[in-house]
Parts: C-alpha cells; sequence; structure tokens
C-alpha cells in the first residue's frame, strides 16, 4: 500500500470502512498501480481478500506485493487469500470438460446468461469461518478488472448483475468491502463498457480515477488521480467531495502532489 | 536490482539463467536469482536457454524480436510469456517483413517455431526468410574453411575463436550464437540448411477444416479454435509447460500468427461492424494463458485499420501485453512530404507491460520513424 495514497483517503489499514464499494478507473493510462495499493492494504488491515486476477498471474502480484510488503504466497498458504487466477483457469476450462462448475465456465459456453458460477466462487471464498473464533476482520473482494469480463462475451448487464450480488452479500449482508477495476475507453465507442462504467459509478462510495494526462507522455508526472467522495444511498443533500492530485509511480511507492506541484517543476 | 547481480551475466556470454519450476507449473515469469528470494527450495536448478537474456529492470526472460533497433524501443526484447502485437501497415508490407525478422531470430537461436497463417502455407513463409548479416571479413575466412574438410578439428577451432561462433556450420545443425539480437539482410534469403535443420510447426488454415472438434460450440470461430488446440497440443507434448520435467534441454516456443482477425480466418470484424465481437478477445485471453504457463513467446499481426468497430481495437489493446502499430507512407500524401523524405514509414509503441513490477521501461522519445534501406531496417527518432 502507498502510505501517501492512505493520507489522501484519510484511511490507515486499523481504521478501514466496512461495506464500502470501491470503484477503480483509468482512462489512457494503467491504473493497475491501484489495484496492488487495495490489495497489500487489505492485506495488512487483516482482512480476508477474495481476488479475482483475470488479467494477470498469481506471480506478478506477488513479486509486487513483496515490494509493498506483503507476501501473497503466505497469505494463500494460511488461507487470508482465496486467488483466482483466471488466465490459468481458463486454459484449463477451455481445453477440458469440467466436472463441477467451474468459475470461468462462461468461457466454453456459446451465450451464457450470466455469471452465477463465478458469483458462487466469490459467495464460497468469503464464506464466515463456523469455529467461533473471528479469524479476520471484514470479507473483501477485488477483482481486476470487470471490462475483461466483456471481452469474454458477458454483456455489461449481466456484470452489473454479478456485482449486485456480490454487493448483496459481501457489502450489505457480511459487512464487507468491493474493489473493482474497470477501463475507461475515452473516445472509442464502446458502448458495453460505457453502460458498465456509469452503471457502477452510480453504485459506487469512492471512485478513484487516474488519467493520463491530457498533454501527453511526461517522464516526471505519469498521470492525474482524482478522488471523489460520494453518498449513493441517500439523496445528495450535501455535495459529494472530490480531490484531484497527480501522481507518480516509483519502483515501490507512487508519490503524490498538487497539480502542478512536481517537483521535477518546482 | 538483485535478480541482475545474483545472474551475473555479461553482455557477450550465452542466454541467461531462467528458475526452472519445482511444485507449480513453470512459468516464464518466476523470479530469477534464487539466493535474492531464498524462500522456494526448488528454486536450486538453474537452466540457460539459448537466444534469451534476463531483463536488466526485473530479471524477466527476453528473447529477441529479430530486429535490435526494437528490442532497445520495448525495454530489451519480448518477454516470454507474452504476446507481441503488431498492427499492420496498410498494404501488410513492413509487418509481414517484422513477422519473417521474428522468425528468422528463432531459426538463428534454435528455437521451436509455430507459424500460423490463414494466407500463406507456412512452408512457403519459412523459405522468404531474411538470412543472417554476416561480418564481412569472417565471412572471408569461413570461405576458406569451408574449401577444406570438415573435420572434428575445424569444430575445435571454430570454438577457440569465439567471435566465429555466430556463423552458420556447415553440417546440420543449430547454430549456436551467443549474440542476442541478429541483423539480417532482407535482400537475401535464408540458407536451405538451417531452415531445414531447424524444428518448425505449421499451422495452415485451409488445410485444418476437417480435423473433429471437442469442444462445444462457444462464440469463437472454428479457425481460432483449431489455432488454439494446434498450439496447445504443441505445447503440451513438447513440453513447454514443462509438464515433462525429464527434458534436459528446455528450449523456447516462438509463435507467430499472421494476419489474426482477417476474413481468412473466418471472422467478420474486418467486414462488418456488427460481426462477431467476442470470437477475437476470447482467443487472445485463451492465447494468453497459454503463454503465461509455458516457455513461449508469439507475435501476432493484425490489420486493426480494417477492424469496422472501434471498440474491438482498444479491447484487443488491453488483452495484449505489447503492441506496436506501423504506419506506412506508402500512398498517403506523406510519401511526397519533404519532412519524411528520408523514411518510408511512422512506428508507434502503443504499449509497453508492466511485467512484475509498478513501473517499466519507456523510451523518452515518442516519434519514431522507420526505413527499410537495402539491406537494413532501422528504427530513429524523427529529424526535421
Amino acid at each position: 500500500m502507498f502510505p501517501e495514497l492512505n493520507n489522501l483517503l484519510n484511511t490507515t489499514p486499523d481504521r478501514a470502512e466496512q461495506g464500502k464499494l470501491t470503484l477503480l478507473c483509468d482512462a489512457n493510462t494503467d491504473g493497475s498501480f491501484l489495484v496492488h495499493h487495495f490489495l497489500s492494504f487489505y492485506l495488512k488491515a487483516n482482512c480476508k481478500v477474495c481476488f479475482v486476477a483475470l488479467i494477470q498471474s498469481f506471480s506478478h502480484y506477488n513479486i509486487v506485493g513483496q515490494k509493498l510488503g506483503v507476501s501473497l504466497t503466505v497469505a494463500r498458504e494460511c488461507g487470508q487469500l482465496v486467488f483466482l487466477e483466471g488466465l490459468k483457469s481458463s486454459v484449463d476450462v477451455f481445453f477440458r470438460a469440467q466436472a463441477e462448475p467451474h468459475p470461468l465456465q462462461f468461457l466454453r459456453e456459446a451465450n451464457a446468461e450470466n455469471l452465477q458460477p463465478l458469483y458462487e466462487f466469490v459467495r464460497e471464498a468469503l464464506k464466515p469461518v463456523d469455529d467461533g473464533e473471528a479469524a479476520w476482520r471484514c470479507p473483501v473482494l477485488l477483482v481486476d478488472d470487470l471490462s475483461v469480463l466483456l471481452s469474454l462475451g458477458m454483456g455489461a448487464v449481466a456484470v452489473l448483475d454479478f456485482i449486485h450480488y456480490c454487493r448483496a452479500t459481501v457489502c450489505w449482508e457480511r459487512k464487507g468491502n468491493i474493489v473493482a477495476l474497470v477501463h475507461d475507453s475515452g473516445d472509442t465507442e464502446d458502448e458495453e463498457n460505457n453502460i458498465l462504467l456509469n452503471g457502477l459509478s452510480h453504485q459506487s462510495h469512492l471512485i478513484l480515477r487516474a488519467e493520463g494526462l491530457p498533454t501527453g507522455f511526461c517522464r516526471d508526472v505519469h498521470g492525474q488521480l482524482r478522488i471523489l467522495w460520494r453518498t449513493p444511498s441517500q439523496p445528495t443533500t450535501q455535495r459529494d467531495r472530490s480531490l484531484t492530485y497527480q501522481y507518480k509511480i516509483q519502483d515501490r511507492s507512487v508519490s503524490f502532489f498538487a497539480k502542478g506541484m512536481s517537483p521535477a517543476v518546482l | 536490482m538483485a535478480a541482475a547481480a545474483t545472474c551475473g551475466t555479461g553482455a557477450g556470454s550465452t542466454g541467461s539463467m531462467v528458475a526452472a519450476g519445482g511444485k507449480n507449473n513453470v512459468t516464464s515469469f518466476q523470479r530469477r536469482g534464487p539466493r535474492a528470494s531464498g524462500s522456494d527450495s526448488s528454486y536450486s536448478r538453474l537452466v540457460s536457454i539459448a537466444g534469451t537474456r534476463p531483463s536488466v529492470r526485473n530479471g524477466q526472460l527476453l528473447v529477441s524480436t529479430g530486429l535490435p533497433a526494437l528490442d532497445q524501443l520495448l525495454g530489451g526484447g519480448l518477454a516470454v510469456g507474452t504476446v507481441l502485437l503488431i498492427e499492420e501497415d496498410k498494404y501488410n508490407i513492413y509487418s509481414s517483413l517484422l513477422f519473417k525478422y521474428f522468425l528468422a531470430e528463432g531459426i538463428i537461436n534454435g528455437h521451436t517455431l509455430l507459424v500460423a497463417s490463414a494466407k500463406e502455407d507456412p512452408a512457403d513463409i519459412l523459405q522468404e526468410l531474411p538470412a543472417p548479416l554476416l561480418d564481412d571479413n569472417v565471412k572471408k575466412d569461413f570461405d576458406e574453411d569451408a574449401c577444406n574438410h570438415k573435420t572434428a578439428e575445424s569444430n575445435i577451432k571454430m570454438k577457440i575463436a569465439w567471435r566465429y561462433q555466430l556463423l552458420p556450420k556447415m553440417e546440420a545443425g543449430p547454430v549456436s550464437s551467443s549474440r542476442f539480437g541478429h541483423y539480417y539482410d532482407a535482400s537475401k534469403k535464408m540458407p536451405q540448411e538451417l531452415i531445414e535443420a531447424s524444428k518448425w510447426h505449421g499451422f495452415f488454415s485451409p488445410e485444418k477444416s476437417s480435423s473433429t472438434l471437442n469442444i462445444e460450440p462457444c462464440s469463437l470461430t472454428h479457425g481460432y479454435i483449431k489455432l488454439l488446440q494446434f498450439i496447445q497440443n504443441i505445447i503440451y507434448e513438447e513440453g513447454f509447460d514443462g509438464s515433462n520435467p525429464q527434458k534436459k534441454q528446455k528450449n523456447i516456443l516462438r509463435i507467430g500468427i499472421q494476419n489474426l482477425g482477417s476474413p481468412l480466418w473466418g471472422d467478420d470484424i474486418c467486414c462488418t461492424e456488427n460481426g462477431n465481437s467476442h470470437s477475437l478477445t476470447k482467443f487472445l485471453y485463451v492465447l494468453r494463458g497459454l503463454l503465461r504457463t509455458s516457455l513461449s513467446a508469439c507475435m501476432i499481426t493484425m490489420p486493426t485499420h480494417l477492424i469496422q468497430n472501434k471498440a474491438i481495437i482498444s479491447r484487443v489493446t488491453n488483452l495484449s501485453d505489447t503492441v506496436v502499430g506501423l504506419e506506412s507512407f506508402i500512398g498517403s500524401e506523406r510519401e511526397t512530404n519533404p519532412l519524411y523524405k528520408d523514411y518510408h514509414g511512422l512506428i508507434h509503441i502503443r504499449q509497453i507491460p508492466r511485467l512484475n513490477n509498478l513501473i517499466y521501461d519507456v523510451s523518452d522519445v515518442k516519434d519514431l520513424a522507420f526505413k527499410l534501406k537495402k539491406k537494413l531496417f532501422t528504427i530513429e527518432k524523427r529529424v526535421e
């Protein structure tokens, strides 16, 4: 986790909020550093994490996680982390017929209606342990990323339904959190993606949007992060709070600064 | 970085270290430098593979794309286990040349090739590969040697004079080369004995139409399903995914897929806007899954300028690791523009992956042009 981002979001691993849906969004840049941040944040906060990693392999997250101070292998072995490696499982599902329903079952089907097997997997993974002692603080579902599901043949509505079911179970029933990454395709007319992004934006409590600089590539400022706090359940009597920072990604951390205040410029 | 230090290989030495997988499947993304990680005892077996080297930044295993200038722009080379997508130029002239460089590099390094095409027979593609460029002085001595009888002594002579190692030997055998990335002469063809000595598998889409399918109909087109099964078969049978630990010599599988997405594969995204929008993206996803779990690297050329639905292009870009776009000046008004008179086209590095890292190697120069001189394909910063 990045300490500077914790300061901006006004949280620490000890005081993590519960019952929240956080939307990560990237436009014209790579927002995966936010995924690494939240993964290490919730592991350090002693939460049980179910990570649906559809885009990269386990070792990728593990190596970056070690730079940020968490070990995914240890977390997986002791049961704190349930990791669904999309790339590896897709090969298994695609080439061999599975006996039981597999979370990525829709890869084999021509017209998959919904993501129910994936939802069942998440629900099973974040089931509360019944032996009395509360080992972990709260369940967290992390998805990287939802736009890939659109590329794999699911409709935007099916993905929204999946998130809705997960919210009902994880956020409301078990007082946990959900963090999901969606790509913003910008001006390419990807309507399904826009539907998904807009639908999720309305449901989220916190939106972190990483954007590339409108002026193009810069070596010292890698992009701009917009943070938006929302209260979706209440009517907007108070205005949503929003902050904008620019950032530069380094080997083990990300540094944030106000717009135009990059250390390279000052 | 610790990984590079423990590898400790100099610039001119062979290959690199890769940690062979222990209990888990072999993934090329395992951290090199067993002393640095120290956690898994099965890392202790180190194997070096010809034609590869570790990345300076994160120890990732890299292979050359066949074009040293492009290797430099991509941060040292193409990472094993990833997909390099080339967006074709309008008449598919320069992208097919890059495709051939990629395959030629595989032959010189002794890698196994898998060539897939729907337009040309892979055997014909291999016949047209460019010849490796030899140093002129060395070539003269080589001709003298060719007059003598090839005996065991000449083999020993070559071993002592390490400079000669990059020459192909006369007897049929893989060329052992200690260099990473070679230059090719586009005007000459690769010697026949090198092609015959190499190991390659061809997939020609029209020929395989009668095979039986054991996959339920999903939204993938016929051609893609067959290609995926073919690739998975080769990976499994030849042990590129580490499933056969008895194989003593590990090797890289270079997969080259030409004109993916064109109507010849049975896909209609280049013909209509409302075509089968998931077939290509699903194919890329499963392909990437296969690559991540095996010692292979893939180059795909795709006619993105023909794809009608722009949303598919952005999805395809997100599903690929490295994306390079070629824009040639042929037939465009830039051909007569005095600004561009020295060049044949522009090259756009659209995406470079961040592998095992938060940061990545990105060159500062974004304005790149290429030109194909008599023998060499060069990429340089465009000068006004």
